[in-house]
């Protein structure tokens, strides 16, 4: 069919208006879902609300008997296993980044960065259980008793050894969030224009100088927001922490220590909440652990606005 | 022809779909608690195999999730591990029966390199040991129980379910029965806080098998079926009569034959007086309605339950190392079942 100019012009028009109600739907869409996420959240959790307050967030009991509960040891294990796993990720992932996009032979860094992706298709589970059975006794054997003597001067690395513990949960959550930060940063990495590192070495510079004081730079933003990304997955990680961290809803100065996590708290107690309080203040971890996932990536923004302004 | 024999077919296609689902078996929905799973995994196929009319869908969502979906009416039937209390029972709305389907046994186990199995405990030495007033292996009161064994100087690990579970339920009935100061300071639950200094949580029977396995002086509880399965060292438990027992099939059965008449508001079989009788034992229970509407439904339903409390039931039970209901027990949930209008 023929149509004339005007008619096509007016078709095309509303095709454009259409798409762009489509587009404006999916994001519109997926804003509603966080919202409906927190709303429902906010309802469940009602009840715990009116009965704790705010006293929730720093009281140390969890007691479903006594129907006394306080997140307070729940975050603090959160927030404790999480640091632990950026810290040893961020360094180990952004170093092997480093050497595969500019150090390593392309024969070695194919293969090496291939493999590397292929550890975040491990499930989670398989990692809980070679924590377990592999990292827990080697915890308890060979690395706690080393750090032990290293650092035993330090309350942080006091008291007994079981194995299961923070340590061993911030070890085991940094080996999961490793492959994102490998990843992400060595594409970062790799993106920084070529012009940079000759211009660094036509000055003088070593190959390393020139990483660490020219291209690391650069890549700042980009390594951060993997390491935000990584950072994300840890805190909401809940099998494998669940399975090597001891449970126990305590805090305790040691790195040795069983400690609890949000996520593994409603994993483990969900399905047997009976009473109505119980149940409230499981969702109530569950908005909690919203927050300060939110809360964490919020930081990391504004971080980077303030860090990197003018960028 | 062509279209003459692609609207027959079409038209015997639209018959089938309409009529297959008169023909097709009956379908009964259950969920609840992991303990009953494999039980009702194996049962309720053997009984389709014999009554090919009727498939079973049972969701081990845990006893809470049970309880909640019974409750809701969303499946026919919920299965707990702790029988509905009154609470739940008034949220329910219509009258509920409550059967004890399934049986099981705990056994305490630990790992002491060097010490094999069938150490001594009494009673209050284990609650003692749980709660935290007993803290070293090398204390006086387990040498006086094993006076044969040398007891390393080893700090005691209490290692416990990290999972809200029916076993931790009737571990710590238990405790709260043989010690006043547990009672008060713990209580009985799903999950309670755990008061000894020195102690972990495994999730699920294999994380605590795990957990001890993993930790010299570790001590822990389990499910019969689970040590027996796994060949773990389990310890004697005296009994309220004075005797040591190990946790087997016969002496939890000997426990549960003492109280006949065991029923929803009276359900705790821990600690009870008799030879035999095995101290630390639980039931796990189905819940119906008293009353349903769809009434072939509800003969089916009595019918496949009156089944899995019987002798057949019960043997393919003990074939998955449940320990089968006693005679006096059987008889106690064919006659809750009997009170089903049908």
């Amino acid at each position: 069919m023929i149509l004339s100019l005007r008619k096509r012009a007016e078709r095309a028009h509303r095709n454009d208006r259409v798409f762009l109600g489509i587009v404006y739907g999916s994001a519109g869409t997926f804003v509603l879902l966080i919202l409906a996420l927190l709303v429902q959240l906010i309802l469940g959790s009602w009840q715990s609300i009116r009965t704790f307050g705010f006293a929730f967030l720093w009281t140390s009991q969890w007691n479903p008997v006594t129907s006394q509960f306080g997140a307070l040891p729940l975050i603090f294990g959160t927030v404790v296993s999480s640091f632990i796993a950026i810290l040893l990720a961020g360094i180990v992932g952004i170093l092997a980044a480093a050497f595969l996009s500019d150090f390593a032979p392309r024969e070695i860094a194919r293969p090496l960065s291939f493999i590397i992706e292929l550890l975040a298709a491990v499930p989670s589970v398989v990692y809980g259980l070679w924590g377990l059975f592999v990292l827990a006794p080697l915890m308890r054997v060979a690395i706690g008793p080393f750090l032990q003597h290293v650092l035993g001067w330090s309350p942080l690395f006091s008291g007994p050894i079981y194995g299961v513990g923070l340590l061993t949960a911030g070890i085991i959550l940094a080996l999961m969030i490793l492959p994102t930060v490998t990843a992400i940063s060595r594409d970062v990495i790799a993106a920084i224009p070529q012009d940079l590192r000759e211009a660094s070495m036509a000055l003088g510079a070593t190959k390393w100088e020139t990483m660490r004081r020219v291209v690391l730079p650069a890549a700042k933003t980009g390594i951060f927001g993997a390491l935000i990304l990584a950072l994300g997955r840890a805190v909401g990680e809940t099998i494998a922490a669940t399975m090597v961290i001891g449970n126990r809803p305590e805090i305790a100065a040691s790195l040795f220590a069983p400690s609890y996590t949000l996520a593994s708290v409603i994993a483990n107690e969900f399905t047997e909440a009976t009473t109505d309080v119980y149940l409230s203040a499981l969702l109530e971890l569950g908005l909690l652990l919203f927050i300060v996932s939110f809360i964490i990536n919020a930081l990391a923004r504004l971080m980077m606005w303030t860090v990197f302004r003018g960028r | 022809m062509k279209a003459p024999l692609l609207r027959r077919g079409l038209v015997a296609l639209l018959l089938a779909a309409f009529t297959a689902p008169a023909l097709a078996a009956t379908q009964l929905t259950g969920a609840g608690s992991t303990f009953d799973y494999p039980l009702f995994s194996k049962a309720f196929y053997a009984y389709n195999q014999q009554h090919s009319d009727l498939t079973v869908n049972f969701q081990p969502i845990g006893s809470g999730g049970g309880i909640e979906q019974f409750t809701q009416g969303t499946v026919d039937f919920g299965a707990t591990d702790v029988p509905m209390n009154a609470d739940e029972l008034k949220r329910a709305a219509k009258p509920v029966i409550q059967v004890p389907v399934a049986l099981g046994g705990e056994a305490i186990t630990y790992n002491l390199p060097g010490v094999g199995s069938n150490l001594r405990f009494t009673r209050q030495l284990l609650a003692d040991i749980f709660i935290g007033k007993v803290t070293n292996w090398n204390d006086k009161s387990i040498a006086k129980l094993n006076p044969k064994v040398k007891f390393p100087n080893l700090p005691i690990i209490v290692v416990h379910r990290s999972d809200g579970s029916g076993t931790t339920y009737i571990f710590t009935d238990f405790l709260s029965s043989v010690s006043s100061a547990w009672k008060s300071k713990v209580g009985t639950g799903k999950s309670v806080q755990w008061p000894a200094a020195s102690s972990v949580g495994g999730k699920g029977n294999e994380g605590v098998a795990g957990q001890v396995r993993n930790s010299p002086g570790a001590i822990g509880y389990v499910e019969l079926a689970y040590a027996l399965e796994n060949h773990m060292d389990m310890a004697l438990l005296q009994n309220r009569a004075g005797k040591f027992l190990a946790c087997t099939m016969d002496t939890v059965r000997a426990a549960a034959a003492t109280k006949a008449n065991v029923s929803a508001t009276n359900f705790s079989i821990v600690d009870r007086a008799g030879a035999n009788a095995y101290p630390i034992a639980g039931y796990s229970w189905v819940v119906i309605y008293k009353g349903t509407a769809n009434k072939a439904h509800a003969r089916q339903l009595h019918d496949i339950l009156e089944w899995l409390v019987g002798p057949q039931g019960q043997s393919i039970a003990g074939s998955l190392k449940y320990v089968p209901l006693p005679g006096n027990v059987q008889a106690t949930a064919k006659k809750a079942l009997s009170e089903m209008v049908l």
